[in-house]
């Protein structure tokens, strides 16, 4: 990974001091070695210029309001933030012309809240040995399997392919969990009515409504949110008790079903770990089912199968409980 | 502060034998927002209507539920009643006590109490509502006609007898459709084509009517009075505008192996040819699978023939753009294929023939010259055996449930056809019931049995088999209780008919319906009968339901008045419940855009205020309200809640939600 970082820097500082690019989007260095966050980077700031296996964050949401400043703007995306990127082009929520897309390599992100729940506290630093994870601690070297570490979102990784790029930076060959993005659904789907039920409520009743789902999906950027809006007749309701169980994430997945790239930011930035991207992902596998398969921000321009009509459409009457 | 009035309807005892009026006038005068509420026997007469008006005036109502009909039936008259008594006309709301309630409930307390709850349902609506002014928008002067059969041509002559420019599209290369395959048409027996063809001449000849033969609806954008229609003109692969139609190049081709559809694939005509004496346009066309030119580059004899160098081999298919007022789709039919009906051996014996293919076997320009010979071998049939009802009125999935309604009267113009030119022929006919409605229809059937001795067998044939170069028909004879096996020389089966497969994607590019049996939907099956449900669309012929000629003819010109008053027309009052954009919410993802069947919505770039003595430039939705039908897709399709329709707010559906699930 380090290696990488150092193409990254190098092509971010060469494009910014030759003026193709006016910023940079990419992530920065915190107080920690897992505290990054996105940032803006411009020819005289390069500083904190990080990438390592705990920026998993997804940039192209960024770009909506970075791209209305105006100039050109250098962003790094992993091969699933190019996906979520060609959906926000199909909404015109980015001119294409406005961004420079360097595809970089990832193997997948990791979790700090993973390796502390196995009781591995102090983090100073990780290094990457093919399968395995050294984590340097305040109380010396602790090893752990890179599977076991990996953040929620890329332990199904839905693709390794970049929908979109100008460049690449990749150096190994990436691998995909693809063949295991449904198992959780699955999972879902064979419980009684009862115990999905319960299973939702229990998870969802433990959301503190502190809108970080909202704020970091790359589908959520209307210009006034639902939830924010007087004139909706939600916000009214918002007060009630039993909103966040009974209609916040039911509202909000409607509002991205069909739009969503299935990127899991909302369950990655979720403070209560609620896996908030299974909801989303179960109406990605009934599209599938009835529609064909699809995959929001494979390409720009495709109609997504919920807004779109054909002559082959499963009839409604005859699909009973998700099965045909 | 709003001030509704009420008005609950009896419609005699329609509603008031199944809904309680008086609980429902009770019960709605204590709503909020309810200042009057009145129960009457007819609200939609002359003195209900007057009540109406005399209460929005006494009691100052600023908007009016009717409790009645089917707004289908009544919200017009009442929306003029408002409006004659000073309100606007959309401060109306109708609420269905009638089709939706009292005519399907059977329990008075059940019915009363949903009565209530629709009532209440329209109050909830109607405080929302705002007064709203419809737009108006032109007329295209011209009709479009889909399909060149006698339905088509009919409308087509009377439109342009009224002065208005009439294009028919028709799919095949010459109009004159099913009515010209015909050898003669009951009950009068006159020959087919002797009274079709001069209204195909006069088509021709119109100065008002321009025919696109060999072409299709390629799109069809826009909405009543100003449909925008993409026309396909198929490669012929001769130009029409040279063409002489003198024949030179038919007689030229070496390929004759080319099935004649005309004759029901009953002979062969060659590469390039004119489908009959009297096409319409009477121009060649090239079969590209059978010329030898066009499959492997060898021959181009036509061209070198062809005395006015009208063949073009290179012809591609061309695109015509056209605006009209309105569209007439008369599409037709074909009979039924036969491949589940293999007891009748159709697919095994060149001598079990279709009726539309005996049609062209009496016919004078058919495959026999009009003698009646049989396929198989070339001889005279001295015994004939019809089986009626093929594939119609079958309720067993292999037909049709449906009467094809003319087979009863054309088999028994064959049979007496053929009894009058070949007397020495035995003529018997299979059938369930013999229906025969209409003017001079019965006598003639009667003719065929008394006059000329058609043997008729109430019974349905069981199988036809060959046994020694014969046709065995057996079958029951109900009234004489037995089974009976009949050889046969030619046995004719009158195949059920069914809409033109066409349909089904003309009536996705028009947004009309079909029914199960791929029929097109009328707007009203009594009341408006040659309008479809799509404003400017009208239906004619056999694409609506099976009927024969003077039926088509008649319907065809129902359908030309329609579009003739509504070509007659300067301006159009349109819709004012449209969609409308909140532009302070949209995004510009442009799924609206996308999913808005009329073409309704397009993108522009804005400049808004963000504070801060600061603009910035958007991308929004932009409706315009002339094209905009008002469907509702966009606003259920919008994830930023930008898209609203006027009189359909999502507030107001919200709040008639809230009201039916309030107790």
């Amino acid at each position: 990974m380090q290696k990488i970082e150092e193409l990254m820097y190098k092509r971010a500082s060469e494009m910014l001091e030759s003026g193709e690019v006016d910023r940079v989007i990419a992530w920065k260095k915190g107080e920690t070695c897992y505290d990054v966050s996105p940032a803006t980077f411009t020819k005289d700031n390069l500083e904190g210029f990080v990438y390592d296996a705990f920026c998993g964050a997804n940039l192209s949401k960024y770009l909506v309001e970075e791209s209305k400043k105006g100039g050109k703007i250098l962003v790094f995306l992993k091969p699933c933030d190019t996906y979520s990127f060609n959906q926000l082009l199909s909404e015109h929520r980015i001119k294409r012309e406005n961004v420079y897309v360097i595809g970089i390599e990832c193997q997948g992100k990791i979790d700090a809240n993973k390796l502390q729940k196995k009781g591995i506290d102090g983090i100073l630093s990780v290094e990457e040995k093919g399968d395995k994870l050294t984590v340097k601690t305040l109380y010396g070297d602790k090893e752990i399997a890179f599977e076991e570490a990996l953040s929620v979102k890329c332990e199904t990784c839905k693709s390794k392919e970049f929908a979109v790029s100008d460049e690449t930076i990749v150096l190994n060959e990436m691998r995909d969990n693809r063949e295991k993005r449904f198992e959780a659904v699955e999972r879902l789907e064979k419980m009684t009515e009862e115990e999905r039920y319960a299973f939702w409520q229990a998870e969802l009743s433990k959301c503190i409504r502190c809108n970080a789902c909202r704020n970091v999906c790359p589908a959520c950027t209307c210009t006034h949110c639902v939830f924010d809006n007087d004139k909706s007749g939600i916000a009214g309701k918002a007060n009630a008790d039993s909103f966040e169980e009974k209609l916040f994430h039911i509202i909000r997945s409607y509002h991205v079903a069909g739009r969503c790239t299935d990127c899991g930011e909302c369950s990655r930035v979720c403070p209560q770990n609620i896996p908030l991207h299974l909801i989303n992902r179960k109406y990605i596998k009934d599209m599938n089912e009835f529609y064909g398969e699809y995959q929001a921000g494979a390409a720009v321009t495709a109609l997504n199968p919920i807004v779109d009509f054909t002559k082959e459409d499963v009839e409604a009457a005859t699909v009973v409980g998700g099965k045909k | 502060m709003q001030r509704i009035g009420v008005f609950i309807c009896h419609c005699g005892s329609n509603i008031a034998a199944t809904v309680d009026v008086e609980r429902v006038t009770e019960a709605l005068a204590k709503e909020p927002g309810v200042v009057y509420a009145v129960n009457y026997q007819y609200m939609c007469s002359e003195n209900g209507q007057q009540l109406i008006k005399n209460a929005i005036a006494e009691h100052r109502l600023t908007g009016i539920v009717v409790c009645s009909c089917s707004p289908r039936m009544h919200e017009a008259t009442f929306r003029k009643t408002a409006e004659a008594a000073g309100l606007n006309a959309y401060m109306v709301e109708i609420a269905n006590i009638r089709e939706q309630c009292s005519w399907i409930h059977k329990d008075i307390e059940e019915a009363t109490e949903k009565a209530i709850v629709l009532a209440r349902t329209a109050v909830a609506k109607i405080l929302l509502d705002k007064p709203l002014t419809a737009g108006e928008t032109g007329v295209t002067k011209r009709a479009l006609v889909i399909g060149g059969g006698i339905a088509g041509i009919q409308a087509a002559l009377d439109i342009a007898d009224a002065g208005y420019e009439v294009d028919i599209v028709e799919k095949r290369p010459t109009i004159g459709g099913r009515m010209a395959q015909l050898d003669k048409t009951f009950p009068t027996l006159d020959c087919s084509a002797c009274i079709l063809t001069p209204k195909m001449v006069d088509c021709a000849q119109s100065d008002k009517i321009n025919i696109f033969s060999y072409s299709e609806v390629e799109e069809v954008k826009g909405f009543v009075g100003n449909f925008d229609v993409k026309i396909r003109k198929k490669a012929r692969h001769v130009d029409e505008t040279k063409c002489t139609g003198c024949g030179v190049c038919m007689a030229s081709c070496p390929s004759k192996k080319g099935l004649n559809e005309f004759n029901m694939n009953l002979n062969n005509r060659p590469a390039i040819y004119i489908p009959f004496a009297q096409a319409i346009p009477n121009v060649a066309i090239i079969d590209p699978e059978q010329c030898l030119k066009l499959k492997s580059d060898k021959c181009g004899l036509c061209q070198r023939k062809c005395g006015v160098g009208a063949i073009d081999y290179k012809q591609e298919d061309s695109f015509v753009e056209r605006k009209y007022g309105a569209i007439v789709v008369a599409t037709g039919f074909r009979p039924i294929k036969l491949d589940n009906f293999n007891e009748f051996g159709y697919a095994d014996n060149k001598d079990v023939v279709t009726s539309l293919e005996l049609e062209r076997l009496m016919n004078a320009a058919g495959p026999t010259k009009g003698t009646l010979l049989r396929p198989s071998d070339g001889k005279h049939p001295k015994v004939i055996t019809f089986i009626q009802c093929v594939g119609s009125r079958d309720v067993s999935g292999c037909g049709k449930p449906y009467c094809s309604k003319i087979c009863c009267m054309y088999t028994a113009k064959h049979a007496m056809l053929i009894r009058e030119k070949y007397p020495d022929t035995e003529v018997h006919v299979f059938y369930i019931d013999i229906r025969t409605p209409g003017k001079n229809y019965d006598e003639f059937y009667r003719r065929a049995v008394e006059q000329y001795g058609v043997d008729y067998i109430k019974g349905m044939v069981g199988k036809v088999y060959n046994e020694n170069g014969k046709l065995m028909v057996q079958g029951s004879d109900l009234l004489d209780n037995k089974q009976i096996v009949i050889p046969s020389d030619l046995v004719v089966l009158a195949t059920a008919i069914e809409p033109d497969p066409s349909v089904r994607d003309i009536a996705t590019k028009l947004t009309i319906s079909i029914d199960t049996n791929d029929f097109l939907t009328e707007a009203h099956a009594k009341l408006r009968p040659v309008e479809s449900p799509t404003a400017g669309v009208f239906l004619a012929g056999v694409c609506q339901g099976p009927k024969d000629v003077p039926e088509t003819v008649s319907q065809a010109s129902a359908c030309a008045s329609k579009v003739i008053g509504l070509l007659a027309k300067d301006k159009l009052k349109g819709n004012p419940c449209v969609s409308h954009v909140d532009e302070n919410m949209c995004t510009g993802c442009s799924q609206c855009e996308q999913v808005c069947p009329y073409g309704a919505i397009t993108y522009i770039d804005k400049e808004f205020r963000i504070g801060g003595g600061k603009t910035e430039t958007r991308r929004v939705a932009s409706v315009n309200p002339a094209v905009c039908q008002g469907c509702g897709a966009c606003t259920v399709t919008c994830p930023s809640g930008a898209m609203d329709l006027y009189g359909f707010s999502s507030a107001q559906i919200l709040k008639e939600v809230e009201a039916i699930c309030k107790r």
